[in-house]
């Protein structure tokens, strides 16, 4: 069977069913969205007003707190942080997509990916409209500074919300389906997040880390801080994606770089190679495990 | 398209369908309790089969009525034809478009107005925008909610859901109509329209799948009828037949019960008199 032929007559429960549900995925993608922001008065503005305030909030302390400068740090952390809240708000949000929807599942049958899926797709258009909170930032620093801060480079960014897309979906199906049977998942999910957070380098820089490193050489310490750094770039798909997602909007600004913010071919590939290897585990566990869903929720 | 000659003979066969819960005592949901289960060898799977083993075979056009006590498996027999429910053991095959008129406002999402809502549901049958569109002002004009297209339906009244509800489930002609009870709600006028759209749906040849306790309604509408107690498929045929013996028996069990209370009822009475009898002499 061609995969064409397979798209079309996709079999049941699979994930290329989700392709005869399109409608179904702006319908729930659309509620999701509106049912947001109604009774708001500022409404969709709220999408690229509230990471601006936190970004300011953060930008004061940070550069309050830590010495060390970062070119243009309101930048730098605010593409760190959307890149984060869009993978972070997609999964916390698809956990409870199945249990959220049990009057749907009750009443007819239908593709049960489709309910993470919107959630994640919801969280994918509420980061683009959040970009425009990015867009007025560079447009700030511009004018303040009188250069030009927007280059071509700045689409480079569709390939890094790509992978984090899928990534965002694998790790979603995963934990929706858990989520039916354990219903502590989203606990646990909560803590680990900020944990994640911590690790995905969004308002330091790595570059830290290696002086510290360099500094428990020069003590004959075992040099920790090395270790950490290479966990965190390489194991951790988060910082990979906010690495190439800053290397598109953040670094053309930047001029000299430093090499912890240029990403390598291991960067690359590790980021495809994570995005797609969560997406077969998500989605081969949601597939085994849907079936029961129905005696659970 | 399929034309009649090559079309499958029947429209709904079920082999040898088996449905299995958990009943476990205590549902476990966190994994602390799972852990502690596991490691105590507890995890036992306290199965409970809600069918067993249902043969069924239905054919085009025709009205089958469901019949048998509460909790015998009726609604779960509704639920693996609709596809809801997966079952453990046996097949099934279902050659057309189900419409499902079983839990009325289920999948009716009270945040968002009349409109999203047809749309929502109309997608969620599996039928695109355009599609949609097309028949939208005859899905209002069905409801009689012109005036509150753009209304939360969770100010709606139960009446207006319901009729939301109905139109939309049945926005197009089904091959399978799946019908629980009688429709109890709304006003005579829109309950006559409902049973208006139902039976010109059944001359129209669809095929109806029909759960009531209602002998003299299923001897109406229904041809064929399947009886089912505990699970288990105690006779199918011809609907006149299987009320009749339905009624007898289930009227037997009745005066059984009926004759024990009685029975039971004498006992007490007889035993609070004598406590009153004893407390009189005891004074």
């Amino acid at each position: 069977m061609t995969l064409i032929q397979r798209l079309k007559e996709p079999k049941e429960g699979s994930f290329a069913e989700v392709f005869k549900y399109k409608d179904l995925l702006v319908q729930l993608v659309t509620r999701d969205i509106k049912l947001k922001y109604r009774r708001s008065f500022l409404g969709y503005v709220w999408s690229i007003l509230n990471p601006l305030l936190i970004m300011i909030i953060m930008a004061a302390v940070f550069s309050f707190l830590f010495r060390r400068e970062i070119v243009y740090f309101p930048i730098y952390l605010l593409a760190g942080r959307s890149m984060f809240e869009f993978v972070n708000t997609a999964v916390s949000k698809s956990l409870n997509a199945i249990t959220d929807n049990t009057s749907l599942l009750k009443k007819t049958y239908v593709s049960k990916f489709m309910f993470p899926l919107a959630k994640i797709t919801a969280a994918m258009v509420d980061f683009v409209f959040s970009l425009g909170a990015l867009i007025l930032v560079m447009l700030f620093y511009s004018i303040k500074d009188g250069v030009m801060l927007f280059s071509p480079w700045n689409l480079g960014i569709v390939t890094v919300i790509l992978q984090g897309y899928i990534f965002a979906m694998g790790l979603g199906f995963l934990l929706a389906q858990l989520h039916v049977f354990f219903r502590d998942i989203k606990y646990i999910y909560n803590a680990v997040s900020i944990m994640w957070m911590y690790c995905s380098a969004i308002f330091y820089d790595v570059g830290m880390l290696y002086e510290k490193a360099q500094e428990q050489i020069a003590q004959g310490a075992v040099p920790f801080a090395q270790y950490l750094a290479w966990i965190i770039e390489r194991l951790n798909p988060m910082y990979i994606y906010i690495k190439e997602f800053r290397f598109f909007i953040w670094a053309p600004t930047a001029g000299d770089l430093p090499t912890w913010a240029v990403p390598d071919g291991w960067d690359i590939l590790l980021g495809i190679v994570y995005a797609l290897a969560m997406f077969v585990i998500g989605s081969f566990f949601f597939k085994r495990n849907q079936d029961k869903f129905i005696l659970y929720v | 398209m399929e034309d009649k000659n090559t079309a499958p003979e029947y429209i709904i066969e079920l082999n040898d369908v088996t449905v299995r819960y958990n009943k476990a005592s205590e549902k476990i949901d966190n994994l602390k309790e799972y852990f502690v289960k596991l490691i105590r060898h507890e995890l036992m799977y306290q199965e409970f089969l809600a069918l067993k083993n249902i043969d069924l075979k239905i054919k085009r056009g025709e009205a089958w009525a469901i019949i048998g006590t509460n909790g015998s498996g009726k609604s779960t027999l509704l639920k693996v034809i609709s596809r809801i429910l997966k079952p453990y053991k046996g097949t099934l095959t279902v050659n057309g478009s189900i419409a499902s008129l079983i839990e009325l406002g289920a999948g009716i999402d009270q945040r968002l107005t009349a409109r999203e809502n047809i749309y929502m549901n109309g997608c969620l049958l599996g039928y695109t925008k355009k599609f949609i569109a097309e028949r939208f002002d005859e899905i209002v004009e069905f409801a009689e909610l012109e005036d509150f297209l753009d209304t939360p339906v969770k100010n709606f009244s139960s009446g207006m859901k319901s009729r939301l509800g109905f139109s939309v489930a049945t926005m197009v002609k089904p091959d399978i109509l799946i019908v629980d009870e009688v429709l109890s709600v709304g006003d005579v006028l829109f309950r006559k329209k409902c049973e208006n759209k139902m039976s010109e749906m059944l001359n129209e040849g669809t095929t109806l799948l029909f759960v009531s306790h209602n002998m003299e309604t299923v001897r109406k509408m229904c041809n064929k009828a399947i009886w089912l107690n505990n699970g288990v498929s105690v006779m199918q045929g011809d609907a006149d037949k299987i009320c009749t013996e339905y009624t007898n028996t289930v009227g037997e069990k009745k005066a059984k019960e009926k004759a024990e209370r009685a029975k039971k009822e004498a006992a007490l009475k007889k035993q609070a008199e004598e406590l009153a009898a004893k407390r009189k002499n005891k004074s």
